[in-house]
């Protein structure tokens, strides 16, 4: 059986920032960011296609940098602003990324869209303008099966042109 | 025109079935072979019972009915008891409080195996089974799954007529979907009913199967798909998850979770046979085609899944890019210890596609003719009919081809050595003609309801991202005279609405578009009707239904005179394509209403140094029919060049010694944001006379051409073949190193082994202009199978 059941889980008390609200909650110190973002919180929007730190599905936003959220422990946040992509909407004014992707094609299936767009909102603010090479370094650590990277490549300079423009 | 469901993705609120989360859920985890090939001997579940938190533990015993997609292979068990036949293969599983629980009870069961010699090749599986075969019900001492022969016209006389023949061989590696979201369902059990949410792309197979497995009628069955993480083919078939979630729920009376690890989904696979292919053709001096024989080898895993379809993919669509008058296609399955491969995009096709293509070019070269042209002169005419019977429609070939060569500059581009382009092309169905399991009822329904709360369709199609619903709402809305948005949707739910045979086969604009074209046109003019009356004008045709208005009322006054005129208001559609298969045993697969093509230019640069090759651009013409989302069907094409490239150059589904050798995302490459060339697509419209406003399929079709227009393009730039998929690096090299000695500039298989075909089936060919389908063609032949 395995050794992790036959001692007592470790808990902590862990307080945690999320889309500008505050969480305290009693967790398991072993169970992931990822785990908790959907299970504990219920922010299903962020998501997961491997667990393992490959794929960069479960992107979210560690003060304002991309972070797998696989791979980081609740500890590991504590004191940090985490934004998930139901924080990326100022109430029901979609961000000028979703509106793009939604506009462009950019989400086939939708599964990667959350984390493309957290990694991407992070591009657009260190360099508001990115040249195309720019946004694929960017993204390059997040895989679409879908869409072949272009429409997605011509949504973030779709909503970078609009943000400049605005 | 944007997708319906843009909102709801990129918000994060569109509910996959991981995401589902319902009061007292419990978790299961699924007990897999750790061996390739093995007698189960004992199952011994009791310490895992007899761990706190654990609700249930099955084993085979309590699942012993075997499933399968196709009747003729029901040979899978949602939980083995007797046999395993690849890593990976279920044993048993357990439903617990949590996931972690779940896990270490699945530690906990012993299970005894008698290990058996795993067969891991296509050459080893031909030969007698050491220990015994993988599957006995083949009644084979081999590994053999299954054969087909066939001889279309007169073969020998082709060949004798040829000025020229060549043979060659061919070697096109597995490859899996790789879909972003791990396959997921979770199953309910109340008032009798089992209701299941699942990532699938068919709710009907799996319905069916929950049925058959179950002992269940279908009445007490629902299956719903959950908004859809990508599929490709790979969530085709029902799963044992599945069913092993709602054999749990049935047991614990609780809500049952599965998601399967990104490991596991390597193991569920159904992905890219590997096919080994030999092909000789004859051609005239003039490049004018003669005769053609294809034999194919494909390495079909533990299991048949669409395997028994497979293998006619391999050979009957070669008829429909090419115009040949005497084909002989000999091809068999095998059964191996490794995952149980099946239906990726393109399902069977790009394996010879890439074959023939290479063949031809080899050909073009050996009697002086350019490539391009040899291909043109043999391109099949439109509205003609295949040797093999395949009927063709619609057909952009030349229109296609066109496109790619101009825009690209094919013909007066600059040699250069590490620069290369390739060109190739390619055809593929809208729909398969027939159903998965023989039945004579529509492939597609739809229904409308109009009342107070506006426009509802109900379609059992499933949205993968391709984007069916977004279609459904615009050909409603097209209809109607108004805008997507005012359509709500109601999709892919067993218990709400009518039937459609799910996202496979590029089936669903076609199929289901039908279906709902015809729907929409029997709820206007119900509405038309209503209107004109009111109006008292007498020729309905007066009546305009545009911009949200029908005749002189707004859409919503026509919807209320129409229910005080008629009642409810409900309109239903349904399609069912034509029998279009010609009047033999086999016939079956490979007819489709209409085949899309596809021509592709791809410009590459390959080092010579380190072998490495680099896509730089890529042009793409495709014959939708009519595009009735362009910026929908783009998608399609762009995505369908991403997955070729991958395939043409890095991804591999292999096994080392019974282990699958990288079941993770880092280990099996894939194309990242990085390695996206310039993409140029370019859309040609032929107006499908059976396709919905004349669209034909995009989902699929656009994959084909890439693979062996990304190889030509390397045989450009460095002058070796590459006679194998994908291109890797290490390839390259060996074939540069081989052209180094003044040995044969080549990399791949050798010899195409020995195979125990059976007597070709023999065939008379149509007169190629007989279009007759359906009853008409049916009574020209009443004595048939027509075998000569």
């Amino acid at each position: 059986m395995r050794s992790e059941l036959d001692r007592p889980v470790q808990r902590e008390l862990t307080r945690l920032r999320v889309n500008g609200e505050e969480f305290e909650l009693y967790l398991p110190v072993h169970k992931t960011l990822l785990e908790v973002l959907r299970e504990d919180l219920k922010l299903t929007g962020t998501k997961h296609g491997c667990e393992l730190g490959e794929c960069g599905t479960c992107t979210v936003l560690v003060d304002g940098e991309p972070q797998l959220s696989c791979l980081l422990l609740p500890l590991q946040a504590e004191g940090r602003e985490l934004t998930t992509v139901e924080g990326l909407a100022e109430g029901a004014a979609l961000h000028p990324l979703q509106v793009a992707f939604a506009e462009l094609g950019a989400a086939q299936c939708g599964y990667c869209t959350p984390g493309i767009l957290l990694a991407a909102k992070a591009l657009l603010v260190r360099d508001p303008r990115p040249s195309r090479d720019g946004i694929k370094e960017a993204l390059a650590g997040n895989l679409c099966r879908c869409t072949g990277y272009v429409k997605i490549i011509e949504a973030v300079e779709l909503a970078s042109q609009r943000m400049a423009e605005a | 025109m944007p997708k319906v469901d843009g909102a709801p993705k990129v918000t994060g609120q569109a509910v996959y079935a991981d995401d589902i989360d319902l009061p007292r859920m419990l978790h299961c985890k699924i007990l897999r072979a750790q061996l390739p090939h093995a007698r189960i001997l004992s199952v011994d579940a009791s310490a895992a019972r007899r761990i706190p938190g654990v609700k249930a533990v099955i084993t085979g015993q309590d699942l012993p009915i075997r499933f399968g997609i196709l009747p003729v292979t029901q040979d899978e068990a949602a939980l083995e008891g007797e046999k395993v036949r690849y890593v990976g293969d279920p044993v048993a599983a357990v439903a617990a409080v949590d996931e972690e629980t779940a896990a270490a009870a699945c530690d906990a069961i012993k299970v005894e195996y008698q290990e058996l010699k795993p067969v891991m090749s296509i050459e080893e599986a031909l030969k007698e089974a050491a220990d015994e075969p993988i599957q006995a019900y083949t009644k084979r001492s081999d590994n053999v799954h299954r054969m087909v022969s066939y001889e279309f016209g007169d073969l020998a006389a082709g060949f004798a007529r040829a000025d020229h023949v060549r043979e060659d061989v061919f070697f096109f590696q597995g490859s899996t979907h790789l879909p972003m979201e791990q396959h997921s369902a979770v199953a309910t059990y109340a008032g009798g009913r089992v209701t299941l949410w699942s990532s699938t792309q068919v709710v009907h197979y799996v319905h069916r199967a929950l049925s058959k497995v179950l002992e269940l009628p279908m009445s007490r069955i629902r299956v719903i798909g959950a908004a859809h993480g990508g599929g490709f083919g790979g969530k085709t078939d029902p799963f044992a998850h599945e069913i092993v979630v709602a054999k749990l729920a049935m047991l614990t009376g609780r809500p049952v979770k599965c998601t399967l690890t990104r490991e596991e989904v390597f193991y569920a696979h159904r992905g890219r046979h590997p096919v080994l292919m030999w092909v000789k053709t004859g051609v005239t001096r003039d490049g004018r085609i003669t005769a053609m024989h294809f034999r194919s080898a494909l390495d079909g895993g533990a299991y048949g899944s669409y395997g028994a379809a497979s293998i006619f993919y391999t050979g009957t669509l070669q008829t429909v890019t090419y115009d040949i008058p005497a084909y002989k296609f000999e091809g068999a399955r095998v059964f191996t210890n490794k995952a149980p491969c099946g239906p990726k995009r393109g399902h069977g096709t790009p394996q010879p596609r890439f074959a023939v293509e290479l063949h031809l070019e080899k050909i073009a070269r050996e009697i002086g003719l350019e490539p391009v042209e040899l291909k043109r002169r043999n391109f099949v005419k439109p509205f003609s009919r295949a040797v093999n019977w395949l009927r063709i429609t619609s057909c952009g070939l030349e229109e296609c081809t066109e496109k790619v060569l101009a825009a690209s500059g094919y013909a007066d581009r600059q040699r250069q050595p590490g620069r290369g382009l390739g060109f190739a092309i390619s055809a593929y169905m809208s729909g398969a003609g027939t159903a998965i399991y023989w039945n004579d009822m529509p492939h597609s329904e739809v229904q409308l309801k109009v009342d107070r709360t506006g426009v509802t369709l109900f379609c059992g199609a499933m949205d993968i991202g391709q984007g069916s619903d977004s279609v459904l709402a615009q050909i409603a809305a097209e209809e109607l005279g108004l805008e997507p948005k005012d359509i709500h949707l109601v999709t892919a739910d067993t218990d709400t609405t009518p039937i459609d045979l799910g996202s496979y086969s590029s089936r669903v604009t076609f199929m289901a578009g039908n279906a709902a074209v015809e729907a929409a046109r029997r709820m206007r003019a119900l509405l038309v009707a209503a209107v004109a009356q009111k109006m008292g004008v007498a020729d309905l045709e007066e009546i305009d239904v545009a911009d949200g208005r029908i005749g002189e009322f707004s859409f919503e006054e026509a919807s209320v005179l129409a229910e005080e005129k008629f009642g409810a208001l409900a309109s239903a559609g349904s399609y069912k394509p034509p029998r279009i298969g010609g009047p033999f045993k086999g016939s079956g697969v490979g007819p489709s209403p209409a085949y899309s093509y596809s021509a592709c230019v791809v410009e590459v640069t390959a080092d010579a140094r380190s072998g490495i090759v680099t896509v730089e651009r890529v042009w793409i013409a495709h014959d939708i029919g009519r595009a009735i989302n362009p910026l929908l069907v783009e998608g399609q094409v762009e995505g369908s060049v991403y997955m070729a490239l991958g395939e043409a150059l890095m991804e591999e589904q292999v096994y080392r010694q019974g282990l699958h050798k990288w079941p993770s995302m880092l280990e099996y490459k894939s194309p990242t944001f990085l390695e996206t060339p310039e993409m140029h697509t370019f859309l040609v419209e032929t107006d499908d006379p059976e396709g919905p406003y004349g669209a034909k399929e995009a989902g699929q079709g656009p994959l084909l051409p890439v693979i062996p227009a990304v190889n030509l393009a390397v045989q450009d730039a460095l002058g070796i073949w590459i006679d194998e998929i994908p291109v890797t690096p290490e390839k390259v090299l060996r074939a540069l190193e081989a052209k180094a000695k003044g040995e044969p500039p080549r990399f791949g298989p050798k010899v195409f082994p020995s195979v125990p075909y059976p007597e070709p089936i023999r065939v008379e060919p149509p007169d190629p202009g007989d279009l007759r389908v359906g009853d008409e063609l049916e009574a020209a032949f009443p004595s048939s199978p027509r075998v000569r």
